[in-house]
């Protein structure tokens, strides 16, 4: 647990970037600063490890004050993720994950060994492992600088702007891989970044900080999403929130409609049999969707040119927002459900949705 | 033209060589370990920085002969003293690298610095394990040109009398003795161009990661 107790930076030139800042950031969780530059969020991060000292105001880790021990020593015990993952360029790939452990004094096989299991958490392929920095690809790069972070087991990462440099694919896909890590390891960790979509995405608690320095809103992103504590977390959070909101909301209870399907090939009387507004899906042996077909107005159905189908609805998986994605993305009106092996189980509707969204309301205000 | 001096003179020959290199070599030590923390010095701070580059061109532009004379005079050495010689070009050398060295550390990557800083590694060994080690190429192309220069410079060293193959220059001319001053001519750019060559292996060995981005394109 991080806990900051009116923690102020002042810098020399007069400029205030944190202002008296309370916050605490749980044990176990993904907490992310977000905010426009020069909100103090990056600020707040480096005065964690004291990459940046506090001008005033106490920040206690685990109870302890972050003063107390010497700065060098706090910073190895706390994994730190830079911006373009800033990685050694004269060390290859198994030394720079190996650097924290050969501070801490790990005998240097040991320490290889530890970066070796790394390079496979962080899903690096071993030849990489005698590889310089400048021979992988950002995406690779930031990797390397997780497993870097990583490499002592510390209870704590800091991680700044840490897919700020690679495109919106590999930062997906590196967001995707970082959940999936947390979930095994349950790291407390602080993320900073300036993309809300990503706050939301990976954070289970957001703080937005304004800019000079000041913490505007501290919950978690479904909340941050729903109820905006004013005006500017309501124009930072951006356009459609309602819609990004959903995300937050689960699926479970929500009515999945009868859909009959027809096989691949199947005949136009089939087809027609099995319409419903004049749209049947195609499924393969297996009962995964393959797309539609329409009835035409002269009651010939064309089989032989599919219509793509929307986004599928994860009956046990999904929140609300997938759901009616597929709703919405469906040639047909009709949401396709699948269960978790992607087997069609049914249609969903928009209205479904939105009577969901309603009936979460109403518990919401009750509760 | 007389080439039988060379085979002659063999002996004295190689004992020349062997006086220049360690003449010519000796003070690229003694300007390099001088200067390296100079250099961190004018890399740090602002006002050093604004002191020790400047001064260290100032030294630069002193005529090479009249550090050779100056130095018995400010150092109480014998004139004949080679410590004179060896002094006057770790001058040099030092003078050189210590522009050098602050420019390649001044190169390192802000974040290369930070992310280390941010790993917990103390001033010292940061500098000695991070930024030295990454000023290494600048380093290796101020090290090439010290060294080129004293070992020409060497030579001028023959007319206070300790110069190495600078001496066959003033015998052969006093002898007219075209084919001495030709052995050292030639002997001195060979011996140059052989330790260019060796500092710019060793620079490519010490600096693997240099260049490494390309094998993977060619691939």
């Amino acid at each position: 647990m991080i806990e900051f107790r009116g923690v102020t930076k002042r810098f020399p030139d007069g400029t205030v970037a944190v202002d008296s800042l309370d916050l605490t950031v749980d044990a176990g969780k993904i907490t992310v600063f977000v905010g426009p530059s020069g909100c103090g969020k990056t600020t707040s991060l480096r005065m964690i490890n004291r990459m940046i000292e506090p001008s005033g105001g106490t920040i206690l880790i685990d109870g302890q004050d972050s003063m107390s021990s010497d700065a060098a020593d706090l910073r190895r015990g706390i994994g730190y993720v830079i911006q373009q993952a800033g990685l050694f360029p004269h060390r290859t790939i198994l030394d720079n994950i190996a650097t924290v452990p050969l501070l801490l004094g790990w005998s240097k096989a040991d320490a290889r060994k530890r970066a070796a299991e790394l390079m496979e958490t962080v899903g690096l392929v071993p030849e990489m492992a005698k590889r310089y920095p400048v021979q992988l690809s950002g995406g690779q790069q930031q990797r390397v600088g997780v497993a870097r972070a990583l490499a002592a087991d510390p209870p704590i990462l800091l991680m700044d702007e840490p897919f700020s440099a690679v495109d919106p694919v590999v930062r997906e896909s590196l967001q995707d891989e970082l959940l999936r890590l947390q979930a095994e390891l349950g790291k407390t960790i602080v993320f900073v970044t300036h993309d809300i979509d990503e706050a939301v995405k990976l954070g289970d608690k957001v703080a937005v900080f304004r800019t000079g320095g000041v913490l505007a809103q501290y919950d978690e992103p479904g909340y941050l999403l729903a109820r905006p504590a004013d005006d500017f977390v309501d124009g930072f959070v951006g356009r459609d929130r309602g819609y990004r909101g959903l995300g937050f909301l689960p699926a479970e209870g929500l009515p999945v409609g009868e859909l009959r399907t027809v096989p691949v090939g199947a005949s136009p009387e089939a087809v027609r049999e099995a319409a419903h507004d004049g749209w049947a899906l195609v499924v393969d042996d297996g009962g995964h969707p393959q797309g539609w077909v329409r009835v035409n107005a002269d009651g010939s159905a064309g089989t032989d040119g599919l219509v793509a189908g929307g986004s599928l609805y994860d009956t046990e998986a999904d929140s609300l927002r997938g759901a009616l994605d597929a709703a919405l993305s469906s040639p047909s009106g009709f949401g396709v459900a699948v269960d978790g092996s992607g087997v069609v189980v049914g249609s969903i509707s928009a209205d479904d949705v939105l009577a969901a969204l309603a009936t979460s309301r109403r518990e919401d205000s009750a509760a | 033209m007389n080439w039988g001096w060379i085979s002659q003179n063999l002996a004295s020959i190689l004992s020349r060589l062997g006086e220049h290199l360690i003449l010519a070599l000796l003070p690229v030590l003694i300007g390099l370990v001088i200067a390296v923390p100079l250099g961190w010095l004018a890399n740090r701070s602002r006002v050093a920085r604004a002191v020790l580059v400047p001064a260290a061109g100032l030294l630069y532009t002193i005529p090479s002969l009249a550090l050779f004379i100056v130095l018995p005079l400010i150092l109480g050495t014998q004139i004949l003293n080679p410590l004179n010689v060896v002094i006057a070009l770790a001058i040099y050398t030092m003078a050189l690298l210590v522009r050098s060295i602050a420019d390649a550390l001044a190169a390192v990557p802000g974040m290369v610095v930070a992310a280390a800083t941010a790993m917990g590694y103390r001033p010292a060994r940061r500098f000695a394990q991070v930024e030295l080690p990454l000023s290494v190429p600048v380093l290796v192309a101020g090290l090439r040109v010290a060294m080129v220069t004293n070992i020409s410079l060497v030579a001028v060293g023959a007319v206070i009398g300790i110069g190495g193959l600078g001496f066959f220059f003033t015998d052969g001319f006093l002898r007219g003795n075209t084919v001495e001053i030709l052995t050292g001519i030639v002997l001195i750019v060979i011996v140059a161009l052989i330790f260019d060559a060796l500092l710019v292996k060793a620079g490519k060995v010490a600096t693997p990661w240099v260049g490494a981005g390309e094998k993977r394109g060619a691939r």
